[in-house]
Order: C-alpha cells, then structure tokens, then sequence
C-alpha cells in the first residue's frame, strides 16, 4: 500500500477481541518463516496466514494448505468450453443451416475439432485467471493485514507470519510465540480493514 | 550425485552472477519505471521513430477504409499479397514469447524467467499487429464480427469447415490467453511497484493494478497451481495456432501449399523468427540498462541453439518441399519448384536460402553465439529471411498456377510497404514505451531464483524446483 500506517506494536490492547485481526510478526529469511510456521501449528495455532515476495515452496505443505479448487475449476470450465464448442458447431452445421459441401456429411466432425480445440483452451484459461482471482478474493483493495508496520516490505524482500484471531484465540499467547521465533517484529493488527488506497 | 548438485550450483550461478540481494533486485528492475535517468537518449529517438510509424499505420488505414483495399497490390489470381505475409510473419514472431514462458516453464528451464517478460509482451504486441491484416483485408473491418457465429436476422452462420474461421477463433484465443498470462504474471509485481513507488499517482495507479495483491501464501498456492495449468494450456494453444495458419494454405489445392509438412514446419519456423526478435530486442535492451547480470552470455547462448535447430527444422522443410514436387511426379508442382528456382521470383527464393539455410549455420560456432554483434546481425537476417519465406509460399504459388492462361505477376504498392512499415513503427513504440512503464524483468521469479542461490550456497544442496513447480516435494 502506498501510505502503511506505522503505529507501534502493542499501540492497541483491546479487551474486546472482536476488534483484532491477528497478531503479525516479521522474518528476515524464508527459512526461520517456514520453521514459525511449524512451530506454530505444534503450539495449537489453527487459523494463520504467511505474506513472502515470492512463492516459498514447502510453505503450502507446512501450513498444511492443500487447496484444490482452480484445479477443478479450469478441468470443468475446459469440459465445457469444448461441449459448448463442439454443440455449437453441430447446431449451426447440421440442425439450423445444413450445406451440403460436395456431398460430404453434415456432421463432418474432424474439421470441427480445431474451434472445439480453441473453445476448451480459452474456457480453461479464463477460468484459471478469473478462478484463481475469485477463489482468493482479489481484487481487495483493502485488508487489515495492510496495516502491519513495515508490511510494503512483504512484497520486496521481508516475510511475514499473521496468527489470526478466531474464537478462543490467546493474544497473548500468540505474541509470546511470534517473539521466541526470531522475529524481528511482532506486532497486533486491528481488524478494521486498512490500506485505502484512495486516501 | 554431488556432480549433479556442482552442475545445478554453477547453473544458477550462470545464470544470476553478481552479489545479488532482493533488494538489488527490485532496484535494478524496478528503478528502469521509477527512475528517469536510466532511460538513454536513444529511448526517446526509438519511441519517436515508432510514433512516426504507429501515425503512417493510422493513415494508411484510414486511405485504406476510405478507398477499399484496391489500394493494395492484390489482384487475380495473386488474391493474398502483403497483408497474409505479414500476417503470418507477425504472429509467428509472436510465438517465441509463448514458448519462453509456457514450454520452458513446463520443461522446468530457470533461464527463461529473465526474458519471459518482455518476449510475452513482444507476442502481445506482434499478435496485434497481426490482427490488424486479415481484419482490414475483409475490406470492411466495422463488420468484422459476422465472423463470429451470434445469432442474427440473415439466419446465417459462420462456415466451420473453413481454416479461415478456425484461424478466427485460434487468434482471438491466443491474444486473450496471452493477455491473461502476461497480465497474471504481472500481478504480484505491481504489487511490489506499488510498495516501492513514492509518488502518490503512481502508487495509486500500481494499486489499482496489482488489485489488492498481498503476497499470502494461500494466494501463491492458487497463483501458482493457476500459472503452472494455463502453461499447460497455453503450450498445446501456440502449437494449434501455426498449425491452424498452416492449414490456411495447407488446406487448399493450390501447388506448393498443398503439403502435409507445413503444420510442424510452419511452427518451427514461428519459434525461429520470434527468437530472431527476442534477441534483437535483448541485445540492445540489456546494453541500453545495464541488465547484464540478468540477461546474460548464457540466455543469449541458449537462444542462439534455439535458433539454430529450429532453422534447421525448417531448412529441411524448403529441402522437402523440393524432393516431394519431384517424388510426387505432379508436374504443376514440378513447375512450381522450377519457378522458384527460375521464375520472375528467382531473387526472392535464393534470398530466403540465404538468410534461413545458409546465415544461421555460423551459430555452429560458440564464438558466434557468444558475440553480440555476429547474434544481432544474424537475428536481422532471420527476420528478413522468415518474410522472404512467406513471400515465397503465398504470391509465388498463386501468380502461377494449374492454368497459364490465368498466370498473373504481383507488384506491391506503396500502401503495401507503408501498412508493413507503419505495423513495424507502432510495434517498436508499444516495446519502449512497455520498456519504460512496465517492470520489464520478472521481479518475483528472478527472486525466487536467487533464493536457490543463496539456499544451494548455505546448505550445500540446489533446490531445482521451478516457479510453478510444486514445492515441497
């Protein structure tokens, strides 16, 4: 986000538990992430998120994130494009405008394989964009985690750990956690949705 | 097996020298949009001289919307004259920039992540121009949706058994496809644009763009298993989309064209002419801004093999040509090779063999590969020799054939030459003024790179795992 509020960690102690997002900290390196990561689900953490400037392979595994969802998406949305294709040459050619082409049949269907070809990788394609976009929730211009201290770095060259608040989550506890893991900060993240990007 | 781990440590290496940190990264990609000053003068001369050619183009298209494409050189029999060749010629520069960034992905090769940006922008950019012929050559493009198949009062639909319509839905397909992974590619690094930027439109302008991108790991989860599918996808797409070109001709009983060889030799020779162009624009590029330790000896080395098999694969194409006409025992298209060698064209077929057959041979040589000047000068050739090929295979085969009563000659005109030069203008504008604006490096994967170096460097192991690979395996 263009303007990161700073505000300094522990600027805000809410008794009511509703108004916190999480408890975010900060790591220097990839490594010391995935082993907080771990270490945090040993601990009894459930709801968590990572922020990194790159894809960190082993993360997903780690975090115990095995999403399938744009996978089937694009298989489903590829079935279709070709169906759909393959249909609508079927329908113009043989059922709403028959043309008899040197007595060839109608449904002379190896010179339809190249538009169902094309329709299936385009249905596929769209879905793998806009599927994946959908399924993460983007676009979002604004999201509590924007208001992490120094969070402009997860996206050039910091990595960061946010343990989410959900019902029976121990702030305190989180943060005790986050210091002992070489963080180089910890700090509470306000629920409120931040980084407007229009401000 | 420790062979294997040295071999895989001195690729990476290679392929990203230099003291690198992330941060250097993003400075030395990012500052090329952040920082005027690293723009030479001769950015401006280019964008200026692309400007001029973009301006000739709207011209000619307006003389040409205005006149009718009378104004052309086509006539019978020579129905396909400039416009095809430069279409074919265009979409198959555009090819090289797929495969950089699909086939080399799915092949798991690390050195394409420093030039899939700009070769993926370069097929954008080229597929456009070529857009523009064959929808100005229906003679009037406003109603250049009927080719779609919609549902209309003539109760009419588009004919399916036609290459021309396949070639319809394989270009729009491949421009949206492209588009999409160009711009998917570029997501999580506007995102670091916008976190680098301290001007206050330019963030604003970054944040719009990078849509709320903010690096969660689940969102890499999808990101990737998304990026990994559509190279799959997009792999098969840049094979059909030649093929199906090919099958324009190919289809037909005109001699010459009627040739089963043209699919995988049409393809092979797109690949040849858009690395040709890739490296004319890395050459300069990597000189102009200093991305030497980015783009290095060894991307341009692994081009230029590229190049040389692919122009092997279609020299032996021109050679198949010749021994089918005389296996064949078809006399027209006995005639049509004598004609090439022979004919009014002669100057224009020996060329070809020249610039494809002959020229590209010196890349045998490492010392030629490894020479920028020797790389830039065979690449031009290339380009030349790819358009003289399609000049050979369309007015060559139509100005004569079954009946000599209906031979013709084919003289381009000047709207001909000034519709090429203006698509060649508006198409260098479009990549200096990519150069400027958009990080025209893949920040997030050279990242990601050099996290592999650093990593293979600590604890004595590489970590081969490509972007789009799954990890944690």
């Amino acid at each position: 986000m263009p303007k990161v509020e700073i505000r300094p960690a522990h600027a805000h102690h809410h008794e009511d538990s509703d108004l916190l997002y999480g408890v975010c900290a900060e790591f220097n390196a990839p490594g010391d992430l995935i082993r907080a990561v771990e270490q945090a689900r040993e601990a009894g953490f459930t709801q968590m998120d990572c922020f990194s400037p790159f894809p960190i392979h082993g993360l997903s595994d780690a975090m115990a994130f095995h999403d399938v969802k744009v996978p089937y998406a694009i298989f489903f949305a590829g079935c279709i494009g070709g169906i759909v294709g393959l249909s609508l040459q079927y329908y113009t050619a043989v059922i709403d405008y028959p043309m008899n082409v040197g007595g060839r049949p109608l449904f002379s269907w190896p010179s339809f394989i190249p538009v169902t070809y094309e329709s299936t990788i385009l249905c596929a394609g769209l879905a793998a964009v806009f599927g994946m976009l959908a399924f993460n929730g983007l676009p979002k211009p604004y999201h509590p985690v924007f208001s992490t201290p120094n969070f402009g770095r997860a996206s050039q060259d910091k990595f960061f750990l946010c343990l989410e608040n959900h019902p029976g989550f121990d702030a305190n506890k989180a943060e005790e956690f986050l210091k002992s893991m070489n963080a180089t900060q910890v700090s509470r993240v306000d629920a409120e949705e931040a980084g407007d990007w229009t401000k | 097996m420790s062979n294997l781990i040295k071999e895989k440590q001195d690729e990476l290496k290679e392929l990203l020298p230099g003291q690198h940190s992330y941060t250097s990264l993003d400075d030395q990609i990012g500052s090329l949009i952040l920082d005027n000053k690293r723009h030479p003068k001769v950015w401006y001369l280019f964008v200026a001289f692309g400007f001029i050619g973009a301006n000739i183009l709207l011209m000619s298209i307006a003389w040409l919307v205005f006149q009718g494409i009378g104004i052309w050189g086509n006539n019978q029999p020579v129905g396909w004259g400039f416009d095809i060749i430069n279409f074919v010629w265009w979409i198959g520069i555009g090819h090289a920039g797929t495969l950089i960034s699909a086939v080399l992905l799915l092949v798991r090769q690390q050195w394409r992540n420093s030039i899939n940006r700009f070769a993926e922008a370069m097929t954008i950019f080229a597929v456009m121009c070529a857009g523009l012929y064959p929808l100005l050559h229906t003679g009037r493009p406003w109603v250049a949706y009927w080719l779609f198949p919609y549902p209309n009062i003539l109760a009419m639909w588009p004919q399916f058994r036609s290459p021309l319509i396949w070639d319809v839905f394989a270009v729009t397909t491949y421009i949206t496809i492209s588009a999409l992974f160009w711009f998917i590619g570029l997501i999580p690094d506007f995102a670091t644009m916008r976190d680098k930027t301290k001007h206050p439109i330019a963030s604003r302008i970054w944040a719009a763009l990078a849509l709320g991108w903010r690096g969660s790991a689940k969102h890499w989860h999808r990101y990737e298993q998304a990026y990994l599918i559509l190279a799959g996808l997009s792999t098969p797409l840049v094979l059909s989309v030649h093929s199906i070109v090919s099958l324009d001709f190919a289809v037909s009983i005109v001699p010459g064209w009627n040739v089963t060889v043209f699919p995988p030799y049409f393809v092979a020779g797109a690949v040849f002419a858009g690395f040709a162009m890739v490296l004319t624009f890395a050459i300069p590029l990597r000189k102009w801004y200093g991305l030497h330790d980015l783009i290095t000896d060894k991307h341009l080395d692994w081009m230029a093999k590229i190049m040389l098999t692919t122009g092997l694969i279609v020299f032996y194409g021109y050679l198949s040509e010749v021994f089918y006409a005389w296996y064949s025992g078809v006399i027209w298209e006995q005639a049509l090779i004598q004609n090439r060698f022979f004919g009014p064209y002669a100057a224009a077929f020996w060329a070809l063999w020249l610039c494809n057959g002959i020229i590209p041979q010196i890349l045998w040589f490492p010392k030629a590969r490894k020479n920028v000047v020797v790389l830039f000068v065979v690449s031009q050739f290339i380009s030349v020799g790819m358009w003289l090929e399609r000049f050979v295979i369309i007015p060559m085969s139509l100005h004569r054939d079954y009946l000599p009563s209906s031979w013709g000659m084919y003289t381009p005109t000047f709207w001909d030459f000034s519709f090429f030069f203006g698509t060649i203008g508006f198409f260098i504008m479009l990549m200096f003024l990519f150069f400027r604006f958009v990080p025209v490096i893949n920040i997030f994967e050279m990242k990601d790179l050099l996290f592999k170096k650093l990593e293979s460097k600590e604890d004595g192991h590489a970590a081969p795992v490509p972007v789009g690979g799954k990890g944690g395996e």
